[in-house]
């Protein structure tokens, strides 16, 4: 590897790369091998993947056999096989009416801070990493240190001075409690930042300045298409990382009528502990099924956006 | 001669008037029930009812539903909201950080006796004495009530209790010839013979509980803690203590103790195919082997917890009460529900409906009660062993003013003992001290042994 | 990175000022509404954090002012110091295994020479989306070594693995964070790959380079970035693991306790101990470190981007 220089991914040769990008050959980018017939798949590389696969798959197959037995079942039937009966309607059912069906209030709850926090923080994001990346202004390197070093703090300390701001302001067991917080993510900031760094051209915005198209505008109309496979992913951890917060609810919210579904879980969870004892193991287990499953629907929809590699246009015809 | 009438007449109207508005003041004062800092009187609490409201209750347990939902039927003037903060730590957790913030906490709270005195010391409780529920006295038995009554206030009204009793899986003993134990030695010996016998068997599980800990250094006589006020002592190594160490510690470092994580999935399950063959519990457990071990239905029998030297002596383990808050904003109807949720008949037939043990004398002692025979015990009548058993509750047991934080770090120090199967008493020593520097830290004189 | 030079080509002096200056406003515009709700969200709990950190608040006795004090007792608390080695441990072992493992799924399935590569993509994915409270359940069975899995594989292979015990304990704490992390950072580096133009690809085949060459040559410093960034991140997770140990806690009291991690340390003292301001102390000073390590690794890594 020391001996073969790495080659270079400069702006030099995507401009000369570029031409050949244009619409008609769109299509046929990056989207398989099915046009060069020398690309032959390997079973080897499958097997080790298929190896990792497992590990991936085995202990939610776990969730998903355990979601099909009922509460007796559970506790004398062996793990990772089905028990007698196949009880995942009448789980599925008794999870969503349970205490008056606190499940799907939960799941309401979970999918407004969702929408909410998630479309928010990468909006934010986007905005605030594309200024980064494509302009120079003062306090520039200042911001990314702060905003790096502010998240290497450890937040479980940072729940109290927080928690305490916002019983000052009545915010605490209030939505904008769980929603607040989560509109940051300093992750997306720098994914957005490096990937726009490359993926949208300066000559592009220079072309546009110098038509007269103002900054904003240039922004939603040129910029945001191509950044859209760098939004997409930032979309995509925010929506899993808001879908799956638990600590900061926790401690913000103490009516059961605002927790999302993690913090509800939990709780169900600690209902097999102590004197009042009641184990409701199979809702558990069923409900953290129906937990995971939007999140796969999320992820199947979103990576058709993963398709669209390259810029939309190009600067040079 | 008219000056100094005048003067003294002036004089005696102005000392009538400070003495009228000093009257008034006081009245005022006494009156005022906003805030809740002072009480007022029993009748506010007939008054409260009488006029309604609204309060919020934070409560786990399962019957509290059913309880809320027959109070409102019964004066529906006042509307209850019942709250599932979380199950124990998880809801001091939230109250305390309520009563740092100064809002955002309930009106009526339900906490397990040992977390009590930690929230009365810390002046977060409304002292119930003002109410006249020190009347209430008789109406409860001995453990539960001692359990309420911190520092010469009462703090909260008891709901269920945890006199203890042993439990045990009537088919591995006969299984494996054991006799049931009616001291420790015995206890001990059948540890031995049973896992001899099958090394996958367990006379219980223990892999350091500071519940089970507290309540078998009380069942010995020790009084490991003692509080007044702000004055604190500890001695884990008093005689008491090391009884139930000289005891415990051959089930520990003999390896005889099963050390699946008590209230896992591995635990119900174990309970149900009888790797572990007995618990030393409180007397709710009933209720649950019946709702979560469906395995072992005919299997358990309950008798008396096994003594050191054959005189009876019993503690209580678990159970809780509930409380007011002093950020209530109506208190005396928060005070008002919690006398109807601990004290009435309508309120304790639902609660017993769902399984808890009582706390109330009455209820203890009925003959209904009593005859209950429930199939999952064979037909035994458990409820005689167990009321038998809150009777020898011994008194004096006193927890400590942070006992939460104490049982949060209780891993820290015995559970290491436990887990590399050594001496308790070095585990209970540097409780000890870690608890020492704590509570010296927090402002307390704490003096350790 | 050539951005810079793009934009600095030479008009009349007058012009380059105003326009120059026009410009460096604009980028605040952009980045402004992230900077309000960051400073609203993180700089004033930090700052309160710090503030908290000089005070110390008595059960009795109330408010009082430390100083340094809070630092100092931190200094010697052994507590926060094993906590602290065990994390740096956890993160010289587990975060490179995760790495490696990423970077390998995703170069797998970015060569376009797997069967079914968007299958594997998901299915590789999907831990990521497990909430802890479900991955702490499941691996909560599995590692059960009375009637998990952990115990059928024992009797099977005859073997005596204990995943809770006090020395296997990191061990596996390490497994599920890989576990829920590989998908992760599989993509991050998946969708830095796709940025690579095919062109480039063809240009490498037509000069006669090999699968390996292209992946060494083209991929591997393409991904540059990404790696930086991942690693800065996995470092910054290894050093704050709190959301694991916790969950887990309930089954293996005595192996993970209080202190386990700096993290955990920091909850408990807040939370169970009501210590504040001892707590916020212990986050200041994880956080500086934290923060002195995640920046020399960013140094270090675009310094060789920039070669």
């Amino acid at each position: 590897m020391a001996t073969v220089a790495p080659i270079p991914v400069s702006e030099s040769a995507r401009t000369v790369a570029r031409p050949s990008s244009s619409r008609g050959r769109r299509g046929a980018l990056r989207t398989g091998n099915r046009r060069d017939p020398r690309k032959r798949k390997s079973i080897v590389l499958t097997i080790v993947m298929a190896i990792f696969v497992i590990y991936s798959l085995i202990p939610l197959a776990w969730l998903l056999i355990n979601a099909t037995k009922d509460q007796p079942n559970l506790f004398s039937s062996f793990g990772l096989w089905f028990g007698d009966g196949f009880s995942l309607f009448q789980n599925i059912a008794d999870t969503l009416t349970y205490r008056d069906g606190i499940f799907v209030q939960w799941f309401g709850n979970t999918l407004l801070y969702v929408v909410v926090g998630a479309g928010g923080a990468t909006l934010l994001a986007t905005v605030a990493g594309y200024g980064l990346a494509k302009y120079k202004f003062p306090g520039k390197r200042a911001v990314f240190a702060i905003v790096l070093g502010a998240v290497a703090v450890p937040g479980t300390a940072l729940a109290v001075p927080t928690f305490l701001l916002f019983s000052q302001v009545g915010l605490t067991n209030t939505p904008w409690a769980v929603i607040l917080p989560s509109l940051i993510s300093p992750f997306g900031l720098y994914l957005i930042w490096t990937y726009a760094v490359d993926a949208v051209p300066t000559e592009l915005l220079e072309a546009a300045r110098m038509d007269g198209a103002g900054e904003f505008r240039t922004f939603f109309t040129i910029s945001l298409r191509l950044l859209t496979p760098g939004i997409v992913t930032v979309l995509l951890f925010a929506i899993v990382a808001t879908w799956n917060n638990y600590f900061l609810p926790l401690i913000m919210l103490s009516d059961p009528q605002w927790y999302p579904l993690t913090v509800g879980l939990s709780q169900w969870s600690a209902q097999a502990t102590g004197v009042s004892a009641q184990p409701i193991y199979n809702l558990v287990i069923t409900g953290s099924l129906l937990t995971i499953v939007p999140i796969v629907i999320a992820f199947l929809f979103l990576q058709r956006f993963w398709q669209s590699g390259l810029s939309a246009g190009s600067v040079k015809q | 001669m008219n000056s100094t009438s005048r003067s003294a007449s002036v004089l005696r109207r102005v000392a009538t008037a400070i003495a009228t508005t000093a009257v008034l003041g006081a009245t005022l004062v006494a009156c005022s029930a906003g805030g809740g800092s002072t009480g007022g009187s029993a009748s506010d609490v007939d008054a409260a009812l009488k006029k309604g409201g609204t309060i919020t209750y934070w409560s786990w347990t399962p019957s509290a539903e059913a309880q809320v939902a027959a109070f409102e039927k019964e004066y529906p003037k006042v509307k209850v909201k019942l709250v599932n903060a979380g199950t124990n730590t998880t809801e001091y957790t939230k109250l305390q950080n309520a009563i740092k913030a100064g809002s955002g906490a309930p009106d009526v709270a339900q906490v397990e006796y040992y977390a009590i005195p930690q929230f009365a010391l810390g002046k977060a409780l409304v002292d119930l004495k003002a109410y006249g529920f020190d009347k209430l006295k008789s109406d409860y038995s001995t453990g539960p009530w001692n359990s309420v009554n911190i520092d010469g206030g009462l703090y909260g009204l008891p709901q269920d209790s945890g006199p203890m009793a042993l439990f045990y899986n009537k088919n591995v003993f006969d299984k494996y010839g054991l006799t049931v134990p009616k001291t420790w030695d015995e206890y001990v010996a059948d540890a031995k013979k049973l896992h001899a016998a099958d090394p996958t068997k367990y006379i219980t599980s223990d892999s350091g509980d500071s519940g089970f800990t507290t309540s078998m250094i009380w069942q010995a006589g020790g009084r490991p803690f003692t509080a007044e006020g702000t004055k604190v002592s500890i001695n884990l190594q008093d005689e008491g203590t090391k009884k139930w160490t000289s005891t415990w510690n051959q089930l520990v470092e003999g390896k005889l103790l099963s050390t699946i994580p008590g209230w896992s999935d591995d635990w119900y399950k174990a309970l149900g195919n009888g790797t572990i063959a007995t618990l030393v519990t409180g007397a709710w457990m009933p209720g649950v082997l019946e709702s979560s071990v469906k395995d072992g239905s005919g299997a358990w029998r309950v008798a008396p917890m096994p003594t050191y030297d054959g005189t009876a002596a019993n503690a209580e383990n678990g159970g809780g009460g509930q409380v007011v808050l002093k950020q209530s904003k109506n208190p005396a109807l928060a005070a008002g529900f919690l006398k109807w949720l601990n004290n009435s008949k309508s309120s304790t037939k639902v609660f017993l409906e769902s399984g808890g043990f009582p706390s109330t004398t009455a209820d203890l002692n009925s003959s209904d009660f009593l005859a209950t025979a429930p199939e999952y015990f064979g037909g035994q009548k458990i409820n005689e062993v167990l009321v038998d058993g809150a009777k020898n509750v011994s008194s004096g047991f006193q927890y400590l003013p942070f006992q939460v934080y104490a049982n949060s770090i209780y891993a820290d120090s015995v559970g290491q003992a436990y887990a590399a199967n050594s001496d308790l008493n070095a585990g209970l020593q540097a409780w000890q001290k870690s608890l020492v520097e704590y509570g010296n830290q927090q402002g307390f004189t704490v003096t350790g042994k | 990175m050539t951005t810079m030079s793009a934009g600095t080509a030479a008009p009349p002096t007058g012009e380059r000022r105003s326009r120059r200056t026009r410009r460096d406003w604009r980028g605040w515009a952009f980045v402004a509404p992230f900077m309000l709700v960051f400073v609203a969200m993180f700089i004033v709990p930090v700052g309160y954090a710090i503030y908290l950190s000089f005070f110390r608040e008595q059960l009795i006795g109330g408010n009082i002012f430390a100083g340094v004090q809070n630092y100092i007792q931190l200094f010697t608390d052994q507590k926060f110091w094993d906590g602290f080695l065990r994390v740096t441990v956890f993160l010289l072992v587990q975060v490179p295994i995760m790495l490696a493992l990423s970077l390998t799924a995703a170069l797998a399935i970015d060569s376009a020479r797997l069967h079914g590569s968007s299958f594997f993509r998901i299915a590789i994915f999907l831990p990521y989306a497990v909430p802890g409270v479900v991955a702490a359940l499941i691996w909560g069975f599995i590692y059960g070594d009375q009637f998990g899995l952990t115990a059928s594989v024992n009797s099977l292979l005859g073997t005596h693995l204990a995943p809770f015990s006090n020395d296997w304990i990191l061990g596996s704490i390490g497994n599920i964070v890989t576990w829920e992390f590989m998908g992760y950072n599989m993509l991050i580096f998946y969708a830095a790959l796709r940025t690579v133009p095919t062109e480039i690809y063809e240009a490498a085949e037509i000069d006669g380079a090999g699968a390996f060459r292209t992946v060494f040559s083209i991929k591997i410093p393409a991904l540059r970035g990404a790696i930086v960034i991942a690693t800065i991140f996995s470092i910054i997770g290894s050093f704050q693991l709190f959301n694991e140990p916790n969950l887990l806690k309930v089954l293996a009291p005595n192996a993970i306790t209080s202190f386990f991690t700096p993290n955990m340390y920091a909850y408990n003292l807040s939370f169970a101990g009501q210590q504040f301001n001892y707590a916020a102390t212990v986050a200041i000073v994880m956080g500086v470190i934290t923060a002195v390590i995640a920046y020399v690794v960013q140094l270090r890594g675009t310094r060789q981007e920039n070669r």
